[in-house]
């Protein structure tokens, strides 16, 4: 191990990070689970762009990052009250039993 | 063995294992619960990479509304442990864990194959990573895009509270 962390084991870090969100989001049946692992998604890359911005001395990339949890935010708002809406109507939140458009 | 590499190792095994937690467990509490750790955890990197503001305004916003709001949800849905149809270990799972396991391979080998030569903080990272930088460059530079993101944020307001409303009964 070094004396200091090389750029890559962050941005290693960080896919790993991306690829058990993206396979948890294709697993996980429950919407909310699934709601959290694109957060966890989201997390990664914020991780790549902050160790971007650092090690480049670079400060776009920690305001993309501030944007990032920004979006997230709402997204999370409005995502949460589509679920919410959801379990009204269909009295389940699991992904494979709202299949009313299917054809 | 320097601090920044001891806390690096220890924040990264905490933010990979939390994170499988959270991709594994049946229970959505728990696994709300082991996404905020995984949100503390993150917040710990971005303090060894110098990123102050940004490491407490993740703690404000993820662990501190997103998920407090996730909780709620799952406390209103009164949702219970996930039901297992599937009892075994059906061929979908293994074929995720098999594709993921691919996936991570190449791309650590993709990031690690061609060494940068940064093995060190920019001397500009304290700077940049302090509130006073941040500040001075969000009113500056990015005043447009922050102004955009105080209109998202009304938008997405009224949007969940439009969407979450009872319907009015006639």
């Amino acid at each position: 191990m070094p004396q200091n962390i090389p750029l890559e084991y962050y941005l290693a870090l960080s896919a790993i990070m991306f690829v058990i969100g993206a396979a948890g989001v294709v697993t996980r049946r429950n919407a909310i689970i699934i709601f959290m692992c694109i957060e966890m998604m989201l997390n990664a890359v914020n991780l790549t762009l902050v160790s971007f911005s650092s090690y480049l001395g670079d400060a776009s990339g920690q305001m993309f990052v501030f944007f990032v949890m920004a979006v997230a935010a709402a997204e999370a708002a409005v995502g949460l009250a589509i679920v919410l809406s959801l379990f009204r109507s269909s009295q389940t939140v699991y992904v494979d039993e709202v299949n009313l458009m299917k054809w | 063995m320097s601090l920044h590499v001891i806390m690096f190792s220890l924040l990264a095994i905490l933010a990979i294992a939390t994170g499988v937690l959270l991709v594994t467990r049946r229970n959505p509490v728990s696994a709300a619960v082991s996404l905020i750790l995984h949100f503390f955890a993150l917040s710990g990197l971005y303090l060894t990479l110098n990123a102050q503001f940004l490491a407490a305004v993740q703690i404000l916003v993820y662990a501190g509304a997103i998920m407090v709001l996730v909780v709620f949800v799952i406390m209103l849905l009164n949702l219970g442990k996930e039901q297992n149809l599937r009892e075994n270990f059906n061929p979908r799972t293994a074929i995720t864990i098999a594709m993921s396991a691919a996936l991570i391979m190449q791309l650590v080998l993709t990031f690690t194959g061609n060494p940068t030569g940064k093995n060190q903080l920019s001397a500009a990272s304290e700077k940049i990573g302090s509130p006073a930088e941040i500040g001075n460059i969000l009113y500056s530079t990015y005043i447009f895009p922050f102004e955009a993101i105080s209109l998202l944020l009304l938008v997405a307001v009224v949007g969940s509270i439009i969407l979450a409303k009872r319907t009015v009964d006639k």
